[in-house]
């Protein structure tokens, strides 16, 4: 199934220019784009997407923009933003990006996000199963976001999935969960 | 549920009725074998204030008390029962279920097992820490206020600190439950799941003894202190 992706992008250079670069060879998305915040809403509350890719400039933040929870956000920079704001997405695909590298930050964005309804899955995904190991050894999210070189925001959604695909709450519960399952080694506890 | 448990009712049918109302009898030092005693008359052999036995006993059913009846009810037995409470916890049911973990741990590959007793050893330390924390700040401070002295340490501090306890609990029974290899059938592995269950229950009924009626009974106490 082709993953739904909406653009909200004001300018229509690069919007267009943006959907076909992604269209180029096998076409793995579903793409939809709008130039104002108002439309977008209501593409988003009409069809739900898998995946956002948003100017920053556009949105006061991605909490902002009623996004269905679990579905990841990737900032279009081409200009200076401050990292703060950057920080609150949960990716950044700059202009000069080639094709490969937007369609992995996307594929990266979306293989963390949780499932759809549809789909029920408590196997945790590559992602999750990193980070999982790195709370495990006792890091913060924060350090965990810069090892990972992913947002805060991006690593407190991959915890949310753990949580709920493991159904335990506790870190101490999690190294318990991380040394069964042979993901780290006992002498990585702290 | 209807709760009809009355001061003259025998007390060994009150705990036919109410059979999870047994584990609390000894932190009043009541024991059994009370024959066709009342209620009341079991209580006054062992000392117990009838009024506050039967106000636990309906917080453990989920009826709390009003204001007034907490302020009508002589609460001298409050904090020697909550006492109790904590070393029941402390030195009988965490120790029981320590030694069904252990047999459970033996099978275990060492490092599994390591870890997995470890883990329980800090639920252990957050339950002891979290109890430590009322008797030497909230009980204190109750004495002092039933003293009619003054204090500067407010309830309300105990009410944001008050976290659950339960989260490790829970992930104890998430990890035998789904994770421990080869515990399918395993007695050993049923029996701590019941232990645990009860013991969850035990303390989420221990935790609204003190949030519905603690708390109150204190705030109302700083009020006339003041």
């Amino acid at each position: 199934m082709k993953r739904r992706v909406l653009i909200l992008e004001p300018s229509a250079v690069v919007a267009k220019g943006l959907v076909s670069l992604l269209n180029e060879g096998m076409a793995v998305w579903n793409i939809d784009m709008v130039a104002h915040v108002s439309e977008f809403r209501n593409k988003v509350r009409v069809s739900p997407p898998d995946l956002v890719l948003a100017n920053p400039m556009c949105i006061d933040s991605p909490d902002s923009l009623g996004l269905p929870e679990g579905c990841p956000i990737l900032a279009i920079v081409y200009q200076y933003y401050d990292p703060k704001l950057l920080a609150a997405f949960d990716g950044v695909i700059g202009i000069c990006d080639d094709r490969e590298a937007i369609t992995a930050k996307m594929l990266a964005a979306t293989e963390t996000a949780a499932p759809t309804r549809a789909s029920v899955a408590y196997e945790l995904s590559k992602r999750e199963t990193m980070v999982l190991v790195e709370v495990a050894k006792g890091l913060t999210n924060k350090e965990i976001a810069d090892a990972l070189n992913v947002s805060v925001h991006t690593i407190i959604s991959h915890r949310k999935n753990i949580m709920r695909k493991t159904g335990i709450k506790s870190v101490a519960g999690l190294t318990v969960y991380a040394i069964i399952h042979n993901l780290i080694d006992e002498s990585a506890l702290l | 549920m209807e709760i009809s448990i009355e001061h003259d009712m025998k007390m060994s049918e009150l705990v036919t009725r109410h059979p999870m109302l047994v584990m609390m009898l000894s932190r009043f030092g009541i024991t059994l074998g009370f024959g066709d005693k009342s209620v009341d008359a079991v209580c006054a052999m062992h000392g117990v204030d009838t009024d506050f036995f039967m106000l636990i006993c309906r917080a453990y059913l989920g009826v709390f008390p009003s204001l007034e009846q907490i302020t009508a009810t002589n609460m001298d037995q409050l904090v020697p029962y909550l006492r109790q409470s904590h070393a029941y916890y402390l030195s009988k049911r965490l120790p029981h279920i320590e030694r069904h973990l252990h047999h459970i741990a033996e099978r275990l590959p060492a490092r599994v097992a390591k870890v997995f007793m470890s883990f329980f050893d800090g639920y252990r330390q957050e339950v002891s820490a979290h109890f430590d924390y009322e008797e030497a700040c909230v009980f204190p401070h109750i004495e002092t206020l039933r003293n009619r002295l003054k204090d500067s340490y407010r309830i309300d501090t105990y009410v944001a600190s008050h976290g659950n306890i339960d989260d490790k609990l829970d992930d104890l029974l998430q990890i035998i439950f789904k994770y421990l290899p080869c515990t399918s059938a395993d007695d050993d592995a049923l029996d701590v799941v019941y232990d645990i269950l009860s013991l969850s229950t035990d303390l989420k009924n221990h935790a609204s003894v003190e949030d519905r009626i603690l708390v109150p009974y204190v705030k109302q106490l700083e009020q006339t202190a003041l």
